[in-house]
């Protein structure tokens, strides 16, 4: 009981032991399956059998290191061509997240700073099709490249993806709240044209939008799953999202092989959050409204 | 704007601007779009082979006790969402708030990670941890509580299983924004209310919902979107198809079905079309309550 001199005295360690326990417990849940992935992706199928995480020769700390192989790795990467499929993906996301980000940041630009007959109309189509679900688009998008014969190609990938409309949103609020005209007036009285203003004026003073649209952007396509299932028919094209689905089916279920190219589809993405942590968690909620 | 700051620039800049977005979106969403209104009600062999079929796709859609089944696991699963996996978060967040805890910047970290796997590789993964016998979560179970390893999660209880695989990529990552909303709770206020003897459920009720409100109505909208559309989870951890007796059919997978199983991609887009009006009332209702809590306020 704390006493009213001191209302906000600390709190019995108690408590805090039972938030840490909590949290430790909470943590645990969220990490054992990344140690599982990683642990399987190393195991025969009969140690994959035998041990759920490390195969040992009795006690847990005996580690069997011969329960351990790389062949799955071979396989992957001599037989079923994991390398083509992991540049198919980093191919498809950098492309998709750069023009997107391009794109979206120049229609934000005109919105926000720019006045012209059909201003009101474009704002208003941004903003009304935030709300169109992406399920609606399936059937009548597929409809619609298979007219443009842009089936199986990355054309018709990547081309439906790279004007979202959420993203000429995220920018024009960007534009409106942290480009000031006088900048841009300045500039033009300088003789500068509007183009190069865009690039060399207000771009980098967005940076912060730029560098969260293209990560949020390229994690999406990463992990996109339905457009190149839908999209793409031949083995050669498809990215790490379908590749790594359909390794349960030639091979059978061989568990460790299916972890291994998890592994690898996952990792780039995990190495790069190490790095980019906090930009990472800004971007991946930018369109959170602020209180 | 006054004549001495009149246009410095031609006219065709801002639509130049506008140019590639717009050509974009004119062809591959709001033409789509238009298309799936006339598509919903027509019967197709294939993308090349069509006939109008009126109102057919949505009477048809009412009688298939698939489409039921999908409206109820779908359902199902929304709700899970937003009463079990975002108070979770909210708890979360909660606890990550107190300045008191070391290395928040740690376990933030660390419970953000899951959704950075992305939906079909957790898929991919969970479908391998629910296995009974030899998945990691059976085998943990037992070993920890004596839990029935042979428990069959992937075939009699396919929700709970997916349920448990969107909790684990998504609670933390709803966790964040939660966080940044519990910066707008006005600490003062709290201390106040501890002052004048609230209990730390009133002063949770009373200082720290108001001010987290705007934001859980966001997440909330956002959470429904995304659970109505749940495709990959259920369609990857189940190989490629419902599950035994459709257990883990949704909207989207039943739609999937229908237009590229069964290559009718007029009733998918019928499908389509029930989806965005559901979606579209959830957003509706959504500016419409937050309106009067604003009114309220």
């Amino acid at each position: 009981m704390s006493t009213h001199s001191t209302p906000s005295s600390k709190r019995p360690d108690a408590t805090m032991m039972i938030v840490y326990l909590l949290l430790v417990v909470f943590a645990a849940i969220t990490l054992v399956p990344f140690v599982y992935l990683i642990f399987s992706a190393f195991k025969s199928q009969d140690t994959f059998f035998s041990f759920v995480l490390w195969p040992t020769d009795g006690a847990w700390y005996q580690v069997d290191w011969d329960g351990f192989t790389i062949s799955h790795w071979k396989t992957l990467f001599l037989e079923a061509g994991i390398l083509r499929a992991t540049v198919n993906s980093f191919f498809i996301s950098s492309i998709t997240a750069i023009l997107a980000t391009l794109f979206s940041a120049m229609g934000g630009y005109a919105l926000a700073k720019y006045r012209f007959t059909g201003r009101a109309i474009v704002t208003w189509v941004v903003l009304g099709s935030l709300a169109i679900p992406f399920a609606l688009l399936i059937a009548p998008g597929y409809q619609l490249l298979y007219w443009l014969g842009l089936l199986d190609t990355y054309t018709g990938l990547i081309l439906p993806g790279v004007a979202p409309a959420f993203g000429v949103y995220l920018f024009r609020q960007a534009f409106i709240s942290s480009l000031p005209d006088a900048l841009i007036e300045a500039a033009r009285i300088d003789g500068c044209s509007d183009v190069r203003i865009f690039f060399q004026i207000a771009l980098p003073m967005v940076r912060p939008m730029v560098g969260a649209f293209l990560l949020i952007t390229y994690l999406a396509t990463w992990n996109n799953f339905i457009s190149p299932q839908i999209v793409i028919q031949s083995a050669d094209k498809l990215p790490l999202s379908v590749f790594v689905a359909q390794l349960r089916t030639p091979y059978g279920t061989q568990y460790g092989l299916i972890m291994a190219g998890t592994l690898v589809a996952i990792a780039p993405v995990l190495i790069l959050f190490l790095l980019l942590q906090r930009d990472f968690i800004a971007g991946l909620t930018a369109g959170a409204v602020k209180g | 704007m006054s004549k001495s700051t009149a246009r410095q620039y031609p006219a065709w800049v801002p639509y130049f601007f506008l140019l590639p977005f717009l050509s974009v979106f004119l062809v591959f969403i709001a033409y789509p779009m238009l298309l799936s209104a006339t598509m919903a009600f027509q019967q197709n062999a294939g993308p090349g082979v069509s006939e109008p079929v009126g109102l057919k796709n949505f009477t048809w859609m009412l009688k298939d006790p698939a489409f039921w089944t999908a409206v109820k696991n779908t359902t199902i699963f929304a709700a899970a969402s937003v009463f079990i996996q975002l108070p979770a978060s909210l708890g979360l967040a909660l606890l990550l708030n107190s300045e008191r805890i070391k290395a928040r910047g740690l376990w933030r970290m660390i419970f953000f990670a899951p959704v950075l796997v992305g939906l079909p590789f957790v898929a991919v993964l969970a479908g391998l941890i629910f296995e009974k016998n030899t998945g990691l979560l059976n085998v943990t179970l037992h070993w920890l509580f004596g839990f029935d390893v042979e428990f069959p999660w992937m075939q009699e209880f396919v929700m709970p299983a997916l349920i448990v695989a969107a909790f684990w990529m998504y609670v933390g990552f709803n966790m964040i924004y939660f966080l940044a909303a519990l910066q707008n709770v006005n600490k003062d206020l709290l201390e106040a209310a501890q002052v004048d003897g609230a209990n730390a459920w009133q002063r949770f009720r009373n200082v720290t919902i108001p001010a987290i409100k705007p934001v859980a109505a966001f997440v909330i909208l956002l959470s429904l979107i995304g659970s109505f559309q749940l495709f990959e989870l259920p369609y990857l951890m189940l190989n490629e198809t419902a599950g035994p007796e459709n257990r883990g059919l949704t909207l989207v997978v039943y739609l999937y079905q229908q237009g590229f199983d069964r290559g009718d991609l007029g009733y998918a887009s019928a499908v389509g079309w029930v989806l965005a009006i559901v979606l579209f009332g959830f957003a509706i209702i959504q500016r419409m309550t937050s309106k009067t809590s604003e009114a309220d306020a």
